[in-house]
């Protein structure tokens, strides 16, 4: 079953400035993606080719100037309120930046409660067990919960978010380059929580990304951006199956696991 | 005419040590140790990677080496030496040891021209004279950076993080220094672009038999540019080894959970 789906949407950003609006610039032109109940799809491309833009359209932070969003077939500008209401509990995103994603005056307990207070029915008890079963998903230990955002560490706010974001038990979460500043052991234990959440509960990811090393272990399907628009789709995540020159470029530049041997020393054009 | 009072950059220097280096927090160095008794040894035309979880002490070791450590920190013991002989850390630096940083877009000026960086940049080191547009463009051809004349009168604001890093090793290369320290330098470059930069710091390496101490975080990054590693663990050196050793055959614990961690993203496993 189609969770969210993407119809030719568009998106043009427009710089406005003292001295009058700058020129135009399209960050999607006509772009259609679905992501099904279940399932995992990486998002790639290189930086600036528009998967942001996409997956703050997808979780309905910004509207499109052209196309629709549908989530559970309906489109987002026709759902009423309980229509909204459901799509805002069941499609959760984390973002890149954990210091810039949170409230620095909330404590760790309030931050991953804030879902809970506006998007569930349960009560204060009832919020606090469902903190303390979070923290302990995302291995955080629970004397974290009365601290501040400036009290922990990048990797631990990270988890944090992702616990926020797992709160209201979502159908769906978009993961924005959500790992990728982290230390690479805590990138690995995230993807690995992220496994197993997903084999025991079920939801689907949509997880956006320039590294294509995390896609191979962790995604059953690949999209690749390039400049505002879908150039590939493959129903697998091997990487084997790129063709695009857009997915082969950022399959030349995954870092080689092991030392080589004989280094070979490339000469590549400026660009 | 130009005052050409500086050295010319030694090119016979071959080692660059640091030796018995602590670094401790507060004004006074009373506060905690963040550095701890650090030995390294960086060679011409080799590759250096300094590793280490965030806060390891990594930045700090490349600072005092250099006498640029920040404000609230102090150096309580260490010397370096060129080829055996010790030099105060500020002469090391632009003329024996250039600094590239991650985030190039804050080491720029943001109201300077790239061409007024390069000509500081010429100044500093006493080697501003009529040949100076040369010596910029044959440093930016050397980088990767193909239309000067086009790349010169633009500011920060207006290149991508790509051509930014590029700037920064142009001007690293104006000082003709015989050693690189680069501090995490393709962090926050998307996948492609840092593998353009890796490709060029290893063709300089080659080339112009750069020592290079690499800062970096990603196992990655060290498969790719290393020949040698250092691994540190709360200020502390606690392995350092040629590269093939520290991936198939790592001592420490530490420097077994980076590997593993790392190879864990291929699907890879650390042979017990």
């Amino acid at each position: 079953m189609t969770l969210i789906r993407a119809d030719g949407v568009s998106r043009t950003y427009r710089s406005t400035s003292l001295v009058g609006t700058g020129a135009a610039r399209t960050a999607l032109d006509g772009v259609s993606l679905s992501v099904a109940a279940g399932e995992t799809v990486a998002l790639l491309g290189r930086s600036g080719c528009g998967k942001s833009t996409l997956a703050r359209l997808l979780c309905g932070l910004e509207r499109p100037d052209g196309g629709t969003v549908s989530f559970r077939g309906a489109p987002l500008a026709r759902l009423d309120r309980s229509g909204l209401h459901r799509f805002r509990r069941e499609v959760q995103m984390v973002f890149q930046d954990a210091p810039g994603a949170v409230d620095p005056r909330f404590d760790i307990r309030s931050i991953i409660a804030e879902p809970l207070r506006h998007l569930t029915s349960l009560d204060a008890p009832a919020r606090a067990r469902r903190v303390d079963e979070l923290l302990e998903m995302v291995e955080l230990p629970a004397s974290l919960a009365p601290m501040l955002p400036s009290q922990v560490s990048g990797g631990q706010l990270q988890r944090v978010c992702i616990a926020r974001a797992l709160a209201p038990e979502p159908a769906l979460v978009i993961l924005d380059e959500a790992v990728s500043n982290l230390d690479l052991h805590l990138q690995a234990a995230t993807l690995a929580l992220l496994k197993r959440l997903q084999q025991a509960s079920g939801i689907a990811c949509l997880f956006v990304t320039h590294d294509l090393r995390l896609v191979e272990r962790f995604a059953d399907r690949t999209i690749v951006m390039q400049r505002g628009q879908v150039v590939e789709e493959t129903g697998t995540s091997a990487l084997s199956e790129l063709r695009h020159p857009a997915s082969l470029e950022l399959k030349a530049a995954i870092l080689p696991p092991l030392p080589a041997r004989v280094r070979t020393v490339k000469v590549v054009a400026a660009g | 005419m130009s005052l050409n009072l500086a050295p010319k950059p030694a090119s016979a220097s071959g080692t660059l040590s640091i030796e018995g280096l602590t670094v401790a927090a507060g004004r006074d160095g009373a506060g905690p140790v963040l550095v701890r008794d650090l030995t390294l040894e960086v060679r011409r035309g080799r590759v250096l990677a300094l590793v280490g979880a965030s806060g390891s002490g990594k930045s700090m070791t490349c600072m005092a080496a250099l006498g640029t450590l920040p404000p609230g920190t102090r150096a309580l013991s260490g010397r370096v030496r060129l080829d055996g002989a010790e030099c105060p850390p500020a002469s090391l630096r632009g003329r024996q040891v250039a600094t590239i940083l991650q985030n190039p877009r804050s080491a720029f000026n943001p109201v300077r021209t790239m061409r007024d960086h390069a000509l500081e940049t010429l100044a500093a080191l006493g080697l501003a004279g009529p040949d100076a547009d040369a010596r910029i463009e044959a440093a930016m051809a050397e980088a990767g950076l193909d239309e000067p004349a086009r790349i010169l009168p633009l500011h920060a604001f207006e290149m991508s993080g790509g051509m930014l890093q590029r700037m920064m090793i142009a001007l690293a290369l104006l000082a003709e220094a015989p050693f690189l320290f680069a501090d995490e330098p393709t962090t926050d470059l998307d996948l492609v672009v840092q593998a353009r930069i890796l490709d060029l710091l290893e063709r300089l390496v080659a080339a112009r038999g750069l020592g290079v101490l690499l800062v970096t975080h990603d196992m990655g990054v060290v498969a790719r540019l290393a020949d040698d590693v250092a691994v540190l663990d709360h200020g502390r050196l606690v392995e350092c080894a040629p590269v093939e050793e520290v991936f198939h055959a790592p001592r420490h614990p530490l420097t077994r959970m980076l590997v593993s961690a790392h190879l864990a993203l291929y699907g890879l496993e650390l042979a017990p």
